[in-house]
C-alpha cells in the first residue's frame, strides 16, 4: 500500500465509525460489555502503543534515551502539568540526552 | 440575542476545552511529519479522521513499520475509533436529530472532548451547545495546529535528534493518563504494555499493539477486577 492509500483507508474506517455510532439502535448501550469493552480497548491500545514507541526499535527492544524522557512525562502528568508542556519537555530530555551521550 | 448563563457556562467550557485541545495538534502535525508522512497527507488526517488517538497511533505505527506496517496501522486506528460508536450511540438521542446533513456533522464532530462537554450539562439543550461550540472549537483549531506543526516538523529534519521519539510516547502517555482512574484500567494497561514489549522481537512492527488488545477483549467481556454495578 502507499501512504496515501494508508491514510485514506484508516480515515474512511475511523469516520464510519462515527457515523455507525448513530446508525445502530440505543438499546445496544443497556449491555454494558460492548462499551466496558470499547473502554478498555482504548486503554490496551494506548498503554502498548506507549511502550513500543518507548522500548521498541524496529523488532528489537532497547532501553534509550526514550526511558527516562517518558519517566519525567509520567511525574509531570502525575504533577497536572498540560499535555503540550509535558510534551515538549519529554522531547527536550531525549534530545539533551542524546547531546551529551 | 442574550443568553442565560448556563448557556454562557456550557459555550465557555467549551471554548475552554476545544482551545486546550487543538493545542496539541501541533505536536500531531510534527510527530506525523517525522514518521514519513507529507504535510498534505498529515493535514488530511487533521481533517477527515479527526480523531486524536486514531491519529497518533497511525502514525506512531507507520513511524516504526514504514508503509509495510499500513494493514496493522489502518486496524489499530480503527480500533481506537471504536469508543466513538459508543460516544456516538450516547449522542445520537441529543444531537442525532434534524436533517441527514446535521446529523453527518454531529457525527463527524463526535470525539472525546465533544462528547465529554456535552454529557456534563445538565439539559438537552445545553448539551447540544456544549457539543457543537466544542466540535467546532477543537476542528478548527486542531487543523490549524496540525498544519504549523507538520512545517515545523518538515524543517527541523532528524526527528530523534529532536527527542521527537520521546514526545510521541509521552503524547501517548498524555491520552492514557486521565483513563487510570480504575484499577481494571490499570491493570489493563499494565498487561497490554507487557505483552506489546515482548512481542516486538517477534512480530512485524504494528502486531505487538494490536495483539496486546486482546488483553482489553478477554478483561472487558468477563469484567475481571470490575465494579459490581458494571456487570
Amino acid at each position: 500500500m502507499t501512504l496515501w492509500q494508508i491514510v485514506i483507508l484508516a480515515s474512511i474506517a475511523c469516520l464510519v465509525l462515527k457515523f455507525a455510532g448513530y446508525l445502530v439502535p440505543a438499546r445496544l448501550l443497556e449491555a454494558p460489555a460492548p462499551s466496558r469493552i470499547a473502554d478498555l480497548l482504548t486503554v490496551a491500545l494506548l498503554a502498548a502503543l506507549i511502550a513500543v514507541q518507548t522500548f521498541g526499535a524496529g523488532q528489537h527492544v532497547v532501553v534509550d534515551a526514550r526511558v527516562p524522557a517518558v519517566i519525567v512525562a509520567a511525574a509531570l502528568y502525575a504533577l497536572r502539568v498540560p499535555f503540550i508542556v509535558v510534551v515538549a519537555v519529554a522531547a527536550l530530555v531525549a534530545a539533551g540526552i542524546r547531546l551529551v551521550t | 440575542m442574550t443568553r442565560s448563563s448556563a448557556e454562557r457556562t456550557a459555550i465557555r467550557s467549551g471554548l475552554a476545552v476545544g482551545i486546550a485541545t487543538a493545542v496539541y495538534g501541533i505536536s500531531f502535525g510534527a510527530l506525523s511529519v517525522a514518521s514519513g508522512l507529507d504535510i498534505w497527507q498529515t493535514c488530511f488526517l487533521s481533517l477527515v479522521m479527526f480523531t486524536g488517538g486514531s491519529q497518533f497511533a497511525l502514525v506512531g505505527i507507520l513511524a516504526t513499520g514504514g508503509a509495510a506496517a499500513g494493514f496493522t496501522g489502518i486496524a489499530t486506528a480503527a480500533l481506537l475509533g471504536l469508543r466513538n460508536v459508543i460516544y456516538g450511540m450516547r449522542m445520537a438521542p441529543i444531537v442525532g436529530t434534524g436533517p441527514w446533513w446535521r446529523r453527518a456533522i454531529s457525527a463527524w464532530g463526535t470525539i472525546d472532548e465533544s462528547v465529554a462537554v456535552a454529557i456534563a450539562q445538565p439539559t438537552r439543550p445545553l448539551a447540544r451547545l456544549g457539543f457543537s461550540v466544542t466540535a467546532v472549537t477543537v476542528f478548527v483549531g486542531w487543523n490549524i495546529t496540525t498544519f504549523v506543526g507538520a512545517l515545523i516538523g518538515d524543517a527541523i529534519g532528524d526527528p530523534r535528534a529532536w527527542g521527537l521519539d520521546a514526545a510521541a510516547a509521552a503524547a501517548f502517555l498524555g491520552l492514557l493518563w486521565p483513563r487510570l482512574k480504575r484499577l481494571q484500567a490499570s491493570v489493563v494497561a499494565v498487561a497490554a504494555a507487557v505483552v506489546a514489549t515482548v512481542l516486538t522481537p517477534v512480530l512485524m512492527p504494528g502486531l505487538p499493539v494490536l495483539v496486546a488488545a486482546i488483553v482489553a477483549v478477554v478483561v472487558g467481556a468477563f469484567n475481571w477486577l470490575g465494579r459490581r454495578d458494571d456487570s
